[in-house]
């Protein structure tokens, strides 16, 4: 079995350089403004973890990466090329369908509500977007998805559908599907708010060891404060579609600066 | 293309007779298919098996065979038995029969969405079964049903010109008819619009139906 | 009663007719279930409401009427002569398409938006979500409803004999004229027209079983899945290491 380094390793570059990057970004739903002229990067191979209470635009962030909601001002950037905007002629402009998806090819999601689908089985689900979006050969993609079913210890389940398994398992065959597309960037969205409460450790030893022994760059929305502390190298605050407070882990979580941190830190741990 | 507005015009007078014949088969084959699906249904829950089954079996055997062929057997093989009809009431007839299968249905749904407990609540009072019925179920059933039952009503206008066939002059009977004895064609595309302009606004107040309804259940 | 040479001559070649007849207006009509169907969640309006105006033409029309026109108007207008048989099909097909629509537009409705953003983040384009997650899911949903259309379209092929197309009513219409006995034939052709119904919902509910089979339901519930303890199944990772 390959370590999980090696996964990583083909996609990622360098650290240090500036992989995400949303310049005064503002997204509104009808009358209310979830994100507000938000400015933030994410530097390659980093974990950056965005917490806050619901409704301070987190999970607005990561779908907006995903080009699941468009921004209405602002540009974001990933790996340099814009997302939702294509240079032309030194201008701006709305990008289309093909530069979207070409930009969006580095970017991978694990949803809350996994999203598996449900008329494949699990090694299938893995297979198929390599296969059609890649255009891997089928024999390759199969042996890249079987390992990475491995990788989150689902091997004995490689012919079941998804109704099939626990919400656990489902979860990490989804971040095996997500994985096998080799994104630079990985969205985890409150990826164990769905599940039992007995199911959560599981899926989370799976994503602390991507984090730690593969340098994916990573953009993480949870409640698990604990989880947070131990993968990440910076955790951002949100607030009414502003970040409040950013820093290392050790700093937000023992020594917070602001009240609203504060006050929100004290609800969840 | 060649069209001739005169044709039209000469058409017009037995169009508008033609209009006549098809709402009254419309107005009355819609009375007898909405009373007698209600007899179907209420037989479908009846607690005789020697009830059900035959009705099911016969609504099922109505519902599966075509119309025309239906309208063919009430016009030429009942008179060998009974007294013939008119062309006219036998496609009414034929209709309401045919279309009561499909709003037995329609009842059917209905009177299984009322609550269990509503039948639960007339036992306790001790109804009579024909008060449970008539007080308690229908009512709250006949609400939901409104908008399934207009579908069929506009369905069965769809299928009205069936009744030309055998000889009934509805709209498409007086096109036929015309367009055979003047060689034409104009009252075909006639009566086609005249089908598009009635069944369209009938459509759209069926869906304004179904839409206040959903908001006041 | 209808001698031996009747049936031979005019019923039989009359139900292979209306067999005929049935296919291919459903193949036709099924054709245009998926194109108008999908159109009318276009992206474009225009294409939405070109969409939308078929649908509602052809479902204000009735088949027979269109028929007609087919055979006798179309040919008067325009100088274009169909055959009749093919007339009859398409008036058919055209008809229950636009119904069929109604089913592919509610059928890919219902795939849950959630599938469609998973799509979305694993780089499939609009077409390969359609084709490999949108339609896989929503067809064994439409198969029930198309099963009522297609008995719907069976009995509908019974209005082809009205432009002389030779099919079994028409058959029974010439034996009835020939013999002047008409309630065998009709009771024959009654119980013809319901057995292949019954066959028809037959196969429809069978190729019903094996579509949902195919996508992963009507075998183990969720609520039958295996339980896991936690933390299980993670003993393969931590042999990647720490960092």
């Amino acid at each position: 079995m390959p370590s999980p380094a090696e996964f990583a390793k083909s996609t990622s570059r360098a650290n240090g350089s500036e992989l995400v990057r949303f310049e005064k970004v503002t997204k509104r739903y009808g009358d209310v403004t979830v994100l507000d002229e938000l400015d933030f990067s994410v530097s390659t191979g980093k974990h950056v973890t965005l917490i806050g209470p619901s409704g301070s635009g987190k999970t607005t962030i990561l779908r907006l990466l995903m080009t699941l909601v468009r921004p209405d001002e602002g540009t974001i950037r990933v790996d340099g090329d814009y997302l939702t905007h294509e240079e032309r002629g030194g201008r701006l402009i709305k990008a289309g369908e093909k530069h979207v998806r070409e930009v969006r090819k580095k970017i991978g999601m694990v949803f809350q509500q996994f999203n598996l689908f449900p008329n494949m089985r699990v090694l299938r689900n893995v297979m198929e977007a390599p296969v059609h979006v890649l255009g891997l050969p089928k024999d390759e993609a199969e042996q890249r998805a079987r390992e990475l079913i491995e990788l989150v210890g689902l091997t004995e389940h490689l012919d079941k559908y998804p109704t099939q398994l626990s919400g656990g398992q489902q979860q990490r065959v989804a971040i095996a599907r997500a994985l096998a597309m080799r994104p630079q960037v990985l969205l985890l969205d409150e990826v164990t708010s769905a599940l039992d409460p007995e199911l959560v450790q599981g899926v989370l030893d799976v994503l602390r060891d991507i984090a730690h022994s593969t340098d994916i760059t990573m953009l993480v929305v949870t409640h698990e404060m604990s989880f947070a502390r131990d993968i990440s190298d910076a955790v951002l605050m949100f607030d009414k579609g502003k970040i409040v407070e950013s820093g290392p882990p050790d700093k937000i979580f023992s020594e917070p600066e602001h009240q609203r941190t504060r006050d929100f830190l004290s609800t969840v741990l | 293309m060649n069209w001739d507005w005169s044709v039209v015009d000469e058409f017009m007078p037995r169009f508008w007779d033609g209009v006549g014949v098809t709402l009254r088969a419309l107005l009355f084959g819609s009375l007898i298919a909405f009373a007698l699906g209600l007899v179907w249904a209420m037989a479908q829950r009846s607690g005789h098996r020697w009830v059900r089954w035959p009705v099911n079996a016969v609504t099922e055997f109505i519902r599966d065979t075509p119309l025309l062929v239906q309208l063919f057997f009430l016009y030429y093989v009942l008179p060998e038995w009974g007294p013939s009809m008119s062309a006219l009431t036998t496609g009414i007839v034929g209709l309401g029969l045919h279309y009561s299968t499909y709003t037995a249905e329609v009842y059917r749904a209905g009177i299984g969405g009322v609550p269990a407990g509503q039948w639960e609540a007339a036992t306790a009072l001790s109804l009579p079964r024909s008060r449970t019925w008539i007080a308690v179920i229908l009512p709250q059933a006949i609400r939901r049903v409104v908008p399934a039952l207009g579908n069929y009503v506009i369905s069965m206008l769809k299928d009205s010109p069936m009744i030309a066939v055998i000889g009934a002059l509805d709209m498409f009977g007086q096109a036929e008819g015309y367009s055979n004895e003047t060689f034409t064609a104009e009252a075909y595309t006639v009566v086609g619009i005249a089908f598009l302009v009635i069944a369209y606004p009938a459509s759209l107040l069926i869906r304004y139906l179904e839409r206040r309804l959903a908001l006041t259940r | 009663m209808m001698t031996e040479g009747m049936f031979t001559n005019y019923f039989l070649p009359g139900i292979w007719i209306t067999i005929q007849v049935t296919l291919y207006s459903a193949a036709l009509g099924l054709v245009v279930a998926f194109a108008i169907g999908r159109l009318r969640a276009s992206r474009l309006w225009i294409v939405r409401f070109l969409a939308g105006c078929y649908f509602e033409i052809f479902r204000g029309l009735s088949a027979l009427i269109l028929m007609f026109w087919l055979v006798f108007a179309l040919p008067v207008m325009f100088r274009w002569q169909l055959v009749p048989l093919w007339a009859a099909v398409l008036a058919l097909g055209l008809t229950y398409g636009a119904y069929g629509s109604e089913v592919v537009r509610g059928a890919l409705a219902a795939v849950p938006a959630a599938q469609r953003e998973a799509g979305i983040a694993l780089g499939f384009t609009r077409f390969q979500r359609l084709r490999r997650i949108e339609l896989p899911q929503a067809w064994p949903e439409m198969l029930p409803p198309f099963n009522n259309l297609l008995i719907e379209l069976l009995k509908g092929s019974a209005l082809v004999s009205t432009v002389t197309v030779a099919d079994m009513t028409f058959a029974g219409n010439l034996v009835r004229l020939g013999s002047n006995e008409s309630a065998p034939i009709y009771t024959l052709l009654l119980v013809l027209y319901f057995v292949m119904a019954f066959l028809l919902t037959r196969g429809m509910r069978l190729l019903e079983r094996r579509a949902k089979a195919n996508v992963g339901q009507g075998r183990l519930r969720a609520s039958l899945a295996p339980r896991e303890e936690a933390g299980e199944g993670h003993g393969a990772l931590t042999a990647g290491g720490a960092r």
